[in-house]
């Protein structure tokens, strides 16, 4: 296959553009952004990102007219050790073009949303000089990701999987020393990397465990081997897998360590939007979707895989439901549709799993964004009701007192409707495509998953139907919350609409969130031969199934069942200010786990984080300190070497070493001293002594 | 012999006679200058060696017998020269300042200087033994003179009339072993008793040997080992620090030449005769040189016996060259360590030379204190020479010690090279107190400042350890130096 595709010319040679411009991008701002106005570096971050995009569908374009046919384009020798060997090489195939469309798409809308929304951010903090820092940290995500999706091999795809990581971790904890007694954004950041540090070590065995069966870390040669090795020992492939499972539970945030994913939510809006709905978070799936030889090797892994995103997304559907800070809604609606890509992709329905997360890119970073715009327009209603009363404010410490304002908490909102017309609707695209209402997007998408399931795996079908059912209701809720009913705060009385900046991207997410289903409809399926060229090339078979109305039918509706419950719950007879859910009194205690996230962190934090704590405390204070320092090395080691030293010193060193010492040099000085007795300065006896040696030589010659 | 003949000969060995001629030319200029204007003939006689080091490189690859085969050009006289010639060069540039400054500021030195280094070159092409004790006698007469040049200091009076008395009776024995020679080849030519001794119609090989060993004393004189060594530190001492540090590179090269000339050429068939002879010399120079060297306090009489100790290491090369196949190695070992040492001899004295003052003060290890903090540059050159002398890596010491070591044990003389090894420990005792004073002991010593001076100390020491790393391209032109003509 790589033979087939060695030649490489024309529009092929701009792929490692698609790194180096946003690289590019980065560095120009970092050198000299700071003497420009905000708009010149937001222009630049935003051009360089378009441009990205610009080259990917110029990539896309050149596949399509050699019919999807995959070219790996060569760029620079990396490790050559022996056998082994990876290289900088771009792979460019309809699976990794695909991703670079999303990244790049939806990463340039967001960056130009980003110019308006920073503006406002920075402000609102009290921090106009990380504006610049923000997009610096932004270009670098874009070219990370790339280097993700575009890399030949598992470590190249796994130096960008550890550059995301980064910029996540950078982003989350972008207003570092805000937040929660002013750590809570960096603690956020710090769950973050942490908690990924755990699926990169999963990430690690697995290339560990494929460069020992294999010897290979490149994607052609690792598939090309795979039928092979998994017709001898199919247990290698199997644990390969898995261990990719672990990594990808923790990008792609399934159970067990989705937890990091909702703290995320710290970071500015833009990032929630752009790297924990829309791309980074999705590399999971993407792995699983590019590793899709060794996955169908092995189908004990594939229904592993499937369960992890069948539960999650039923698990974190339910928590949806409970939350009221409209960040945390999304961030666990984006986890529980993570979970059914992952799901998909496990079942083999790698297509329908890309799909959703190509759909899902776009009603998802609509509905962040959206959400940041309404969070802004509370914010600028806060700011004028502050100033409206200014004149009769008593001093500043009675007003301290009362709880801070969060202008992120849906219970402060209500009627914004009116207020923030753009931003409504644009938001009932997003939250009907996430409903999966036709003939939206998220329909086609989710759909495509549930009919495969229905097929594949009844389990994981029931789960996910239950889950998408769970998603008309919470996004039906969230609807009628924020945008419908009356204020329920003064911010949300005088909240004002975003300017144009922010609100054309989000015109354009939504033609997207609402068309996008156009990509792949059940008849022609374009997406779906699209990404097959990639598959056949490793001899995969994709079948596609023929719609199934009953699938529809039933997704359908109860996909409207949920949103007339929320309409019955919250629309009927909208909140009143302080007034309690009304899910509590009809759930209970369960509505109370919702709210809680099922208590996970908190047992999470039993389990783990408090033994651990307690382990490093005991380690350090009994293992480390009192053992190890107190006992063993004061006692031990300093204490008996005091001894020893004293013993040698004053018994060897002195009492014989130096006597023996001072002995040889007073001995040496002596002879020395005394031979040079023989240097009188006479020079009859410096001729006697020439006159002895003649005597000796000639003595010894003769009488020899 | 026609005159073209003559005229032939006297081309080849054109570096030669160009210098004394030069030599001649100098001796006239000198009658010219008035007394404050001597310095003059320095860069004089510097231009005229260093015309004599290219017209030296010129011959390199000629091998001609001159003058009915009494001298000879080839690898190894080439080689000598530019050594020889470099040596002088240094000799002139430490004198320059140091002459004007202790007041001895005489056109002798430079012309006795260049005169000797003529019977040094005339040492390295000998190829009879008439000449070998020409050369001997050229070299050593300007060097007693110059020993003498601080009169009327009697240190130096005394240094110079030491030096002749005991030269004048060495002499005799490197006479007397040749007439002995002569009786029983017949012949002096150096050929001429290779081939009597392999034909095998040598009169009595007993007395024949007896010659070679009364050679031995002479030449051993000349390099200074035990027990011809003891004038020596007394010389170095009273004789001016300039005209020393020439001497104790020149004198030894020069003697080494011969030998090896003598030795190695001339009289392999005796060489297990001799070995047990050098062996317990080489032994004894080498123990001697370095213990003794513990007890002196003055620097000068130090580096006298460090030189009588190096002479010893050199000399263990000559106990090896009797082994088959050696011969080559063993001569290129000891002409790679003489180089290595006259670099590190030459920046020694350097070193001395600026520290020194006037009436022989200056000269005590005690007024090496404190040089580490007042002048960083000329303690860190030190510092290397002392490595390099106590053969401490990574300096041309160290390599040079390296291959002589190789020589003597690829030749099975283990114990010999033990010997070498241990008195290289007990060196770095004197050696490194040296730098204890100068970086350990607080002092606010004065230091002349000379470019030329300053230039010797920063060129050797930079060399010293730069050229490590060139060791084994320099190693392998040293041997193809010498091959041919071995």
């Amino acid at each position: 296959m790589l033979s087939e595709t060695a030649t490489v010319g024309g529009i092929f040679s701009l792929a490692p553009l698609v790194v180096f411009i946003p690289l590019a991008g980065m560095i120009f701002n970092m050198l000299f952004g700071g003497r420009l106005s905000q708009k010149l570096v937001g222009g630049i971050a935003s051009a360089a990102s378009g441009l990205t995009f610009v080259i990917a569908v110029l990539l896309g374009v050149a596949l399509y007219n050699q019919h999807g046919e995959p070219v790996v384009v060569p760029f620079l020798e990396w490790i050559h050790i022996g056998a082994f060997q990876v290289d900088w090489a771009f792979r460019v195939d309809t699976l990794s073009v695909t991703m670079m469309l999303v990244v790049a798409g939806v990463g340039t809308l967001i960056h130009v949303y980003s110019v308006g929304y920073m503006h406002e951010d920075v402000i609102h903090q009290g921090d106009p000089s990380r504006f610049r820092r923000f997009f610096v940290f932004m270009n670098l995500f874009i070219a990370m990701m790339m280097i993700l999706v575009i890399g030949d091999s598992y470590l190249m795809l796994f130096v960008g999987w550890e550059g995301v990581g980064l910029c996540s971790y950078l982003l989350i904890g972008f207003w570092y020393e805000k937040g929660e007694n002013g750590i809570g954004n960096a603690i956020a950041g710090n769950k973050a990397f942490i908690v990924n540090r755990i699926g990169d070590v999963g990430m690690l065995l697995a290339m560990f465990t494929l460069f020992w069966v294999f010897g290979t870390l490149t994607f052609d040669e690792v598939f090309e081997l795979a039928p092979e090795i998994a017709a001898t020992t199919p247990a290698y492939i199997g644990l390969i897998t898995l261990f990719m499972l672990v990594g990808v539970t923790g990008k792609s945030a399934q159970i067990p360590l989705y937890v990091w994913l909702p703290d995320a939510m710290a970071g500015p809006t833009p990032v929630s939007a752009l790297i924990h709905a829309a791309t980074m978070v999705t590399a999971g799936v993407y792995l699983i979707a590019r590793s899709a030889p060794l996955y169908t090797l092995v189908p004990e892994s594939q229904n592993v895989v499937a369960l992890v995103g069948g539960l999650t997304a039923f698990f974190a559907a339910t928590i949806a439901v409970g939350q009221n800070d409209i960040k945390k809604v999304l961030a666990y609606s984006t986890v529980s549709q993570l979970g059914f890509m992952v799901a998909a992709v496990g079942m083999g329905a790698f297509v329908a799993g890309m799909f959703h997360l190509v759909s899902h890119a776009f009603f998802k970073a609509l509905l962040f964004l959206a959400s940041g715009s309404v969070i802004q327009g509370m914010e600028r209603g806060h700011h004028l009701e502050h100033h409206a009363h200014e004149h009769d404010l008593k001093p500043r410490k009675k007003k301290s007192k009362e709880p801070p304002f969060d202008p992120q908490d849906m219970r402060n909102m209500g009627g914004l409707a009116g207020r923030m017309r753009t931003t409504y609707w644009v938001y009932i695209v997003g939250a009907l495509a996430l409903a999966g209402i036709p003939p939206l997007s998220g329909f086609f998408s989710k759909d495509e998953i549930l009919l495969e399931a229905s097929h594949l795996n009844t389990t994981v079908y029931i789960l996910l139907t239950i889950a998408a059912f769970f998603t008309a209701f919470y996004m039906g809720r969230q609807v009628w919350m924020v945008f419908l009913g009356q204020p329920r705060s003064a911010a949300a009385e005088k909240a004002e609409e975003s300017p144009a900046v922010m609100t054309l991207p989000l015109i354009i997410l939504a033609v997207l969130a609402f068309f996008g289903g156009l990509l792949n409809l059940p008849g022609p399926h374009t997406f779906g031969h699209w990404l097959e060229y990639t598959f056949e090339a490793f001899h995969l078979e994709m079948e596609t199934l023929p719609f199934s109305l009953p699938v529809a039918l039933i997704s359908t509706l109860l996909a409207v069942v949920g949103i007339l419950l929320a309409w019955m719950f919250y629309g009927r007879q909208p909140l009143e200010k302080g007034q309690e859910d009304p899910l509590r009194g009809i759930l209970g205690w369960i509505f109370t786990g919702m709210q809680r996230k099922w208590w996970v962190d908190e047992i999470y934090h039993f389990l783990f984080v408090n033994p651990y704590i307690q382990l490093s405390h005991v380690f350090a204070e009994y293992v480390d300190w009192r053992f190890w320092h107190d006992w063993f090395h004061e006692v031990v080691l300093a204490g008996s070497f005091n001894q020893f030293a004293r013993f040698l010193n004053f018994r060897i060193d002195a009492g014989i070493i130096d006597r023996i010492a001072n002995g040889l040099g007073n001995g040496t000085q002596q002879i020395a001293g005394q031979m040079r007795q023989i240097q009188t300065g006479y020079v009859r006896n410096y001729a006697l002594s020439l006159f002895l040696g003649v005597v000796l030589i000639v003595g010894y010659i003769l009488l020899r | 012999m026609s005159i073209q003949e003559f005229l032939r000969d006297l081309t080849y060995l054109l570096p030669f006679t160009y210098l004394v001629s030069w030599a001649a030319v100098l001796l006239i200029v000198d009658l010219f200058l008035p007394d404050d204007r001597k310095g003059l003939l320095a860069p004089l006689a510097a231009l005229g060696m260093a015309v004599g080091i290219g017209l030296s490189i010129l011959q390199v690859g000629q091998q001609q017998a001159a003058f009915n085969g009494l001298a000879m050009v080839d690898g190894f006289s080439i080689f000598m020269n530019v050594l020889f010639l470099g040596i002088g060069l240094v000799g002139v540039a430490l004198a320059y300042d140091y002459l004007k400054r202790m007041g001895l500021e005489r056109g002798e030195y430079y012309i006795l200087l260049v005169f000797s280094i003529t019977g040094m070159m005339l040492m390295g092409s000998a190829n009879d033994l008439i000449m070998v004790f020409l050369a001997l006698e050229l070299l050593s007469i300007p060097l007693y003179v110059l020993s003498g040049l601080a009169r009327p200091q009697q240190a130096s009076e005394e240094a110079g009339i030491k030096y002749f008395l005991m030269g004048a009776f060495a002499s005799g024995f490197v006479v007397f072993g040749i007439a002995l020679i002569f009786g029983m080849t017949g012949t002096t030519s150096i050929p001429g008793i290779v081939s009597t001794v392999s034909s095998g119609t040598l009169l009595n090989p007993l007395i024949f040997t007896v010659g070679g060993g009364l050679m031995l004393v002479g030449l051993g004189f000349k390099v200074a080992v035990v027990p011809f060594h003891m004038w020596t530190p007394d010389v170095y001492e009273g004789a001016p620090s300039a005209v020393t540090a020439f001497m104790s590179n020149g004198a030894k090269a020069a003697g080494f030449a011969a030998l090896i000339r003598v030795l190695v050429v001339a009289l392999p068939s005796i060489a297990t005769d001799l070995t047990p002879v050098i062996w317990i010399i080489a032994a004894l120079t080498m123990i001697l040189g370095n213990v003794v060297a513990i007890a002196q306090r003055n620097i000068k009489r130090l580096l006298a016996y460090s030189s009588i100790a190096h002479a010893g290491y050199i000399l263990m090369v000559l106990v090896a060259y009797g082994s088959a196949g050696l011969a080559a190695q063993a001569v290129a070992a000891a002409l790679f360590y003489l180089v290595a040492y006259t670099l590190t001899n030459f920046g020694a004295w350097a070193v001395v030379i600026a520290l020194e003052k006037k009436e022989g003060r200056g000269l005590m290890l005690e007024d090496y204190s404190g040089l580490g903090n007042r002048h960083m540059g000329l303690a860190v050159a030190m510092t290397i020479f002392m490595l390099s002398f106590t053969g401490v890596p990574p300096t041309l010491g160290f390599v040079g010690k390296f291959y002589l070591f190789n020589v003597v044990i690829e030749g099975g003389y283990i114990w010999l090279a033990l010997i070498g090894v241990l008195t290289s420990l007990v060196s770095a005792y004197y050696y490194l107190r040296v730098v204890v004073y100068m970086f350990m002991r607080d002092g606010e010593p004065e230091v002349r400042r000379d470019v030329w001076v300053n230039l010797t100390a920063g060129v050797t020491a930079a060399g010293l350890v730069a050229l490590t790393i060139f060791a084994a391209p320099l190693f392998d032109w040293a041997t193809r130096a010498v091959l041919a003509g071995f």
